[in-house]
C-alpha cells in the first residue's frame, strides 16, 4: 500500500472518516506518521478552544479576585485555588464520573411556562466533557496570571484615565485591560505550550476513546504496545508536539509585539519561554 | 478489622460503614497513599541531583557534554512530559534487557526484535521470571522512579542553571583573584550561594511534582488512583460490601488529598523562604531587617 493510499485511508481517521479498521500489523512509518498526525487534530481542537473560552472565564476571575467585595473575592480565590491545587488528571477522572452520574435521558427543567429538556449524555462524551475541564482549568491558570498582572498595572496609568474623567467599564477596557494583557503575555505564552501538552492526557484519564478516535498520543501508545516498540511512534508525538509548541510561540510573538507596538523599542519584553509544566 | 466485621451481610448504618472502610483492600488504599509520598521522597532528591547533572553539563566547557546538557534542558520545553512517561519506563526496560542479553547470553544467535517482539534470553529477563511478586512490583515502581527523574530531572536542570547564572559575577571573578581553579571556585563560591536564586523555582517544581503523582497509575504502578477506580466501581451482592457506583466519592477524596497536599507544602515552602532569605542582601531579606527593627 502506497503511501498516499494511507493518507487517504487514515488521515481524518481522528474524526471518524476513511479506513475504519486501524492497521493491526506490519507496521509502516507512514502510517504511523499519518494516524498520529490525525490524532493531533483532537490536540489542537481541545487547546484552542478551551484556551479561548478560557481567556474571557480568566479576565472575570482576575478581576473578581482584585474586587473588594468578599462575596466576589472568595468565590475567585477558591476556583483558583481547587483547578491549580490539584492534578489535571484527577481533575478528568472526577468530572466524569459526575458527568456519568448525571441522569441519562437529560434533566426535566420544569419552567413556569415551558418544559425544558437537558440533554447530559454529550457531557460523558470526550469532545465535550473533557473540553469543559480544559476550559476551567486554563481559566484558573490563566485567571492567576491575568490576576498577577492586574495588580501590576501602574498606578499611574490610572491616574491619567481618571484625569481623562474615565471610569468604570470604559476605564477597564481602553486603560487597565490592555496593560494587563500586556503585561501577562510572555506568562500566558507558557500557559497556552502547557495547555496543548496537556491535551495529551484526555483519553488516559476516563474519558473513553469512542470507536478509536483518539489524539496523538493515544494512537502513538497505540503502535507503542502492538509493535512494543517505544522508539518509533513516541518521537513522532514530540516531533509533532515541537512543531505545535513552535507556531504557538510564532503566533502569540505575534501578538505580542502588536500589544506592545506602542512602547519604546528598548523596553519592549521578549517572550521567554520557560518550563512551567504539568498541572 | 473488628470482630464485629465478621459477617458483613448483617451489618447496618455506621457499623457498615466502619467495617466497610477497615476492610483489607481499603487498608491497601490507605497504603498506597504512603506509596505516593515514597515516590516523592525518592523522586524529588534523584530529580535535584539529575537537574544538577544537566545544569554542569550544560555549564561545560567541552563541547560535546555542552551540547548533550542544553539538549536535555531544553527537550521539555516542546513535548508533553505524559510522552516521556509513556517512553522512558519501557525504552530503559528494553535498554536493560538488552545490555543484559549482551553480557550474559553471547552465544544467542537470534534477533532481539523479532516482528512485534522484544525476545532476550531467559537469563536477562527483568526481573526473573522465578523471582518472586515483589520484585516485579518493585522493579516497576523502580522504573517509575526513574522516569520521574528523568524529566523533573530536565526541569531542575534547567532552574539550577538559571540559578547559577544569577550568582554575581563578581563572586567568581573575587574566587579567580584569590588563586582557586575554576574546580574550587565552582564548588566553594558558585554551588554554596546559588540555592537562594533556585529556591522559587524549586518549589514552584515541588508543587509540579506532586500534581504529577497520579501519573504513576498510568505507568501501571497501583497507587492511589488504580485503587479509586477499583473500589469505587459498583459493587454487586456476590460481594461483601455491595454498593453502587462510588468512584465520584472516591475521586473527590482524592481531590481533598492533593489540595492539602498543595496547601501544606505552600505553608512549609513559604517558611522555608523567610528561613533562606534571613540576612540575605535580597529585598526579602530587607524587609525583615526592617521588621525586626
Amino acid at each position: 500500500m502506497s503511501c498516499v493510499q494511507t493518507f487517504q485511508d487514515y488521515a481524518f481517521r481522528s474524526l471518524g472518516y476513511g479506513e475504519r479498521l486501524l492497521p493491526r500489523s506490519d507496521f509502516t512509518l507512514c502510517e504511523q506518521f499519518t494516524l498520529i498526525g490525525s490524532g493531533l487534530v483532537w490536540n489542537i481542537y481541545f487547546g484552542a478552544l478551551a484556551l479561548f473560552f478560557g481567556f474571557f472565564l480568566a479576565t472575570a476571575v482576575a478581576v473578581a479576585r482584585n474586587s473588594g467585595a468578599w462575596v466576589v473575592r472568595k468565590p475567585a480565590e477558591w476556583f483558583i485555588f481547587v483547578f491549580r491545587g490539584s492534578p489535571l488528571f484527577i481533575q478528568f477522572f472526577l468530572a466524569y464520573q459526575a458527568f456519568v452520574l448525571l441522569p441519562r435521558n437529560g434533566i426535566e427543567l420544569n419552567l413556569i411556562f415551558t418544559h425544558i429538556t437537558a440533554e447530559t449524555g454529550w457531557l460523558t462524551r470526550a469532545w465535550a466533557g473533557a473540553l469543559v475541564v480544559l476550559f476551567l482549568n486554563t481559566a484558573a491558570y490563566s485567571g492567576e496570571i491575568f490576576y498577577g498582572a492586574l495588580r501590576s498595572v501602574p498606578k499611574g496609568d490610572i491616574e491619567a484615565a481618571d484625569a481623562y474623567g474615565m471610569a468604570g467599564w470604559t476605564r477597564f477596557r481602553r486603560i487597565v485591560w490592555p496593560t494587563m494583557l500586556r503585561l501577562a503575555w510572555p506568562a500566558y505564552t507558557n500557559e497556552a505550550i502547557f495547555l496543548f501538552h496537556a491535551t495529551t492526557l484526555v483519553y488516559f484519564s476516563g474519558f473513553p476513546a469512542w470507536q478509536q478516535k483518539g489524539d496523538a498520543l493515544y494512537y502513538a501508545n497505540y503502535f507503542a504496545d502492538k509493535t512494543f516498540n517505544p522508539f518509533i511512534p513516541y518521537p513522532i508525538v514530540a516531533f509533532y508536539f515541537i512543531l505545535v509548541t513552535l507556531a504557538i510561540i510564532g503566533l502569540f510573538g505575534l501578538i505580542n509585539r502588536r500589544l506592545n507596538r506602542h512602547m519604546p523599542s528598548e523596553n519592549r519584553p521578549r517572550l521567554r519561554i520557560r518550563p512551567q509544566v504539568i498541572r | 478489622m473488628f470482630a464485629s466485621c465478621a459477617d458483613p451481610s448483617t451489618l447496618e448504618g455506621l457499623n457498615w460503614l466502619a467495617c466497610y472502610l477497615t476492610s483489607g483492600k481499603h487498608m491497601a488504599f490507605y497504603q498506597s497513599f504512603l506509596v505516593v509520598l515514597a515516590l516523592l521522597a525518592i523522586t524529588a532528591p534523584a530529580a535535584l541531583l539529575f537537574g544538577f547533572g544537566g545544569a554542569m553539563a550544560a555549564r561545560s566547557r567541552i563541547w560535546p557534554l555542552r551540547m548533550v546538557g542544553r539538549a536535555y534542558t531544553a527537550m521539555v520545553r516542546g513535548i508533553p512530559d505524559i510522552v516521556f512517561f509513556l517512553f522512558v519506563p519501557v525504552a530503559m526496560d528494553q535498554g536493560f534487557e538488552w545490555l543484559r542479553h549482551k553480557v550474559k547470553c553471547p552465544d544467542w544467535t537470534d534477533p532481539v526484535r523479532q516482528g512485534s517482539d522484544f525476545v532476550v534470553c531467559p537469563a536477562a529477563k527483568l526481573p526473573l521470571s522465578t523471582s518472586p511478586q515483589w520484585a516485579h512490583e518493585t522493579y516497576g515502581f523502580a522504573l517509575a522512579v526513574l522516569a520521574f527523574a528523568v524529566v523533573f530531572g530536565a526541569f531542575a536542570a534547567n532552574v539550577l542553571y538559571g540559578a547559577m547564572r544569577a550568582v554575581p559575577r563578581a563572586q567568581i571573578e573575587t574566587a579567580e583573584a584569590y588563586g582557586m581553579t575554576p574546580r574550587q571556585s565552582f564548588w566553594r563560591v558558585l554551588v554554596p550561594q546559588m540555592w537562594i536564586y533556585a529556591l522559587p523555582g524549586l518549589s514552584n517544581l515541588w508543587m509540579i511534582l506532586i500534581k504529577a503523582t497520579p501519573l504513576l497509575f498510568l505507568l501501571g504502578v497501583q497507587d492511589i488512583v488504580y485503587w479509586a477506580r477499583e473500589l469505587g466501581g459498583s459493587k454487586t451482592s456476590i460481594f461483601a460490601y455491595p454498593h453502587p457506583d462510588w468512584r465520584l466519592y472516591y475521586f473527590l477524596g482524592l481531590l481533598i488529598f492533593y489540595l492539602m497536599l498543595t496547601r501544606v507544602s505552600e505553608a512549609v515552602l513559604s517558611r522555608l523562604t523567610a528561613r533562606l532569605s534571613h540576612g540575605q542582601a535580597t529585598l526579602a531579606g530587607e524587609a525583615q531587617r526592617k521588621a525586626a527593627q
